[in-house]
């Protein structure tokens, strides 16, 4: 236990002095991307091979945090070399060990590789990637096992609240903060420092701070990355925002659907208070805090900080009108904070460099830097940060090396369910909070899903629609039947049932949802609608005056038909289709049974390239089949050519 | 049903109404769903009306009124799926094992749920079957992989 700034500053010198800083280090992800392709066995095999050579005290291996190379896991950085291997495998571990491990060589397959720009990179700064990235938040997550406080202590951890504590009073603390100009990561982008202004000066005794770690934005990672990836910069924030405020109970509200991640930051609270960063007392200041983990239950809504508060008072997460701000009456009806995860884990860095030092980076209105997801059609899908203000078209061509498969880029859909998507002209807008809601989309909590020419953007739209009418959680009619309406109308149009006016309509409903809805859900429902309209109309006027899909998405469009010109009755296609729609048999040409096809374009991409027999159609009718006695294949036998075999390929 | 199990967990809570959600989660992790006796025991314990338990269990998405089946499947519907084919791989499943989402079917095989983003878009389209990732998947694959669940 901790009493003093100084015993923490001792405990520091001492951690630091037992790793010597050329011990050998292992460093393998442990986040949910490369667990999902194999990290865990990863681990294993490293274990087992360091303890088969005889390692073990020389050579330290740890499962870290996420550093959001997602496209190229299982990554693994060897220390004090920073040799960072790619795409690791079981099987590599021996290899790894006997050539790095042992005689300091590189292990070449295994590192990066750009075949077409020809660049390699060993270590893992050169790596485009990481690059063209500026990585406060989640740089050190590889340097760290989150299950270990020493790691964070090593990298200087909580020598921010100690400053806080011993060398700020909590407006200072706020003032600092306010200074820094930072905004709220969860998706709001409202001033930090106004925030806490408001709740420290609400009246009452009795304050709480919350941790808004419900991230339920479909395909955007970011806090849980660092949330399972390191922890304590979490607890570090917040614990210096409740000194701030005057808060002495805190909250961290995690969806139970990351389970690592309540682990890990449930393993960080135990450790905080072993070491007496958290309790009574707090490093001899007389501040005294707590914090308990709750479990969101799978409610999209919860996001939202009035249904949050009720969440965590254990009831429905059904939001209320604002005012009153939680600042003045939040959990239990007493002035409350919330902030998102990247938000808290912001705070640290202000306050340890000073906000003058945090608002180099950034836009004039957006200051620092900001996790993003960058997932979908993309090459490098993974989470990037980058400072406010960096272009799209750095993003996602620069970090994000472009569109796979030689597609053309369509839009990049920012914001999550509340965004909007971006076309191409628009690429090389800085994002920032203000620049992303002129162009029609938001910055949200940091999805940035790249759509190529293959995506439909009526579907996009209908797919975002279609999650916000499960999610709404149909207190307010605005929202509950606007949204149901919309969806109703976009359904029809990728359906073939579109017509004239629809367009309009949905128009017209978007606005009357976003004005009348009660909370955040309903007013921004109309964003994947009104921007794919402004950006992408032509699309919907296809669908609804052609009853075409031009990117051959909307299943209801789009048939599938086989070239009898073409099909060489191979039976793959055959075999494959699940729907059993492929009349087959051998040496008879296929034919698709429109009556039992569902488009799912199976046989599109399983036909051999060679052959390309299996044709899209949308927009126009499918040929009939060919009769049935037209159908038989007359094989002829293959002469085998009468070349002289060389000698020596007898057997 | 394990009348004890359920009492420990009420327990666990110190028996605090505020607490409903955490215990409901509890119970759901250990029964892999909500038994109304469960429900009934949490309304009596705790002193909540069973109707806004029932409010609560309807309302997230974690809960299921229903048991499940052996192997429990869920298909990502995250955006990065969709826009990489995952409407197809769900149909595909929904052919195969015979549900919708939200569904066991009637041998008690396969539960089938559909999830808003499992966080692993480098792999996707992804389904999760009984917490195991599989990754990369189209339509053909995704038949292949369902049969070696029995």
């Amino acid at each position: 236990m901790l009493n003093s700034p100084a015993e923490l500053e001792q405990l520091r010198q001492d951690i630091l002095a037992k790793r010597k800083s050329n011990k050998a280090r292992i460093s393998i992800c442990a986040g949910a991307g490369c667990l999902a392709t194999g990290a865990a066995k990863v681990i294993d095999a490293f274990n087992a091979e360091i303890a088969k050579e005889g390692l073990s005290g020389e050579v330290e291996v740890k499962g870290t945090g996420c550093p959001g190379f997602c496209e190229r896991g299982p990554i693994v950085v060897l220390d004090p070399e920073e040799t960072c291997y790619l795409r690791v495998t079981p099987k590599d571990v021996p290899e790894i060990v006997a050539q790095t491990v042992k005689e300091k060589q590189v292990v070449e397959r295994l590192v990066y590789f750009d075949a077409v720009k020809n660049v390699k990179a060993v270590h893992e700064a050169d790596i485009p990637f990481y690059k063209n990235q500026e990585r406060n938040i989640i740089g050190n997550n590889i340097k760290i096992d989150p299950k270990r406080i020493d790691d964070y202590l090593a990298l200087g951890g909580y020598s921010a609240l100690a400053k806080a504590l011993f060398q700020m009073t909590p407006e200072q603390v706020v003032g600092e903060v306010k200074k820094s100009g930072l905004r709220g990561r969860g998706g709001g982008g409202f001033p930090t420092g106004i925030k806490w202004e408001a709740a420290r000066k609400a009246p009452g005794e009795t304050k709480y701070v919350i941790v808004n770690a419900d991230e339920g934005d479909p395909g955007a990672f970011m806090d849980r990355a660092v949330l399972e990836g390191n922890p304590h910069s979490i607890l570090e924030g917040l614990i210096i925002g409740a000194y701030a405020i005057g808060a002495h109970d805190g909250y961290v509200y995690v969806r139970q659907e990351y389970p690592l991640a309540l682990e890990n930051i449930g393993v960080a609270i135990m450790q905080a208070q072993e070491y007496g960063f958290l309790g009574k007392n707090i490093l001899g200041s007389g501040f005294d805090f707590n914090i308990r983990v709750n479990r969101g239950a799978g409610a999209f809504v919860c996001g939202e900080e009035t249904a949050l508060l009720l969440s965590l008072e254990g009831k429905p997460g059904e939001p209320r009108a604002r005012p009153p701000y939680p600042a003045t009456s939040g959990l239990w009806g007493k002035p409350t904070n919330i902030n998102n995860v990247e938000t808290w884990a912001n705070i640290p860095l202000i306050v340890d460099k000073g906000a003058d030092w945090y608002g180099q980076s950034g836009t004039a209105s957006s200051k620092g830097t900001k996790i993003f997801s960058l997932v979908g059609k993309i090459k490098n899908t993974g989470l990037v940060e980058v400072p406010m203000g960096a272009t799209l078209r750095d993003i996602i061509y620069k970090i994000g090396d472009g569109i796979p498969n030689g597609k053309k880029f369509k839009a990049v859909q920012t914001g999550g369910p509340a965004g909007g998507c971006i076309p191409e002209e628009h690429l090389d807008l800085a994002v920032d909070f203000d620049e992303l809601i002129k162009a029609g989309a938001i910055m949200g909590s940091g999805g940035m899903i790249v759509m190529d020419e293959d995506t439909c953007m009526v579907d996009v739209a209908r797919y975002f629609v279609n999650f916000l009418a499960q999610e709404s959680c149909g207190k307010c009619s605005p929202c509950r039947e606007g949204i149901k309406q919309m969806r109703r109308i976009l359904t029809d149009i990728t359906e073939g049932r579109g017509k004239e006016g629809d367009i309009e309509l949905l128009e017209e409903l978007a606005m009357s949802t976003g004005k009348a809805s009660l909370c955040a859900l309903g007013r921004t429902a109309p964003n994947p609608v009104l921007s794919t309209i402004r950006h992408f109309r032509h699309e919907y006027e296809t669908h609804i005056k052609e009853k075409r899909c031009p990117s051959f998405t909307c299943q209801g469009l789009v048939s599938y038909y086989i070239d009898p010109a073409k099909c060489t009755a191979c039976r793959i296609c055959d075999r494959e289709c699940s729907s059993d729609a492929v009349v087959g048999g051998k040496n008879l040409i296929h034919y698709v049974d429109q009556t039992k096809c569902n488009a799912c374009g199976t046989c599109f991409e399983v036909c051999p390239s060679k052959f390309g027999a299996v044709i899209r159609i949308t927009g126009e009718d499918v040929p009939a089949p060919i009769p049935e006695e037209a159908r038989i294949i007359v094989r002829q036998r293959r002469v085998p050519k009468k070349e002289p075999q060389p000698a020596s390929s007898a057997p | 049903m394990d009348r004890k199990k359920i009492e420990q967990v009420i327990d666990a809570h110190n028996g605090e109404a505020s607490a409903l959600i955490e215990i409901l989660l509890d119970i759901q992790n250990e029964f892999h769903w909500l038994p109304g006796e469960a429900l009934e025991m949490i309304s009596e314990k705790l002193q909540i009306p069973l109707s806004r338990i029932q409010h609560t269990a309807t309302f997230y998405r974690a809960f299921s009124l229903v048991p499940k089946g052996r192997h429990e499947i869920n298909v990502c519907m995250g955006t990065a799926c969709h826009v990489r084919g995952a409407p197809r791989v769900l149909e595909v499943v929904q052919q195969i094992v015979g549900i919708e989402p939200g569904e066991t079917d009637a041998e008690m095989k396969f539960s089938l749920d559909t999830v808003n983003c499992l966080g692993c878009c480098a792999i996707g389209p992804v389904m999760e079957i009984d917490e195991q990732h599989l990754g990369k998947l189209v339509p053909a694959k995704t038949a292949e992989l369902l049969k070696n669940y029995d």
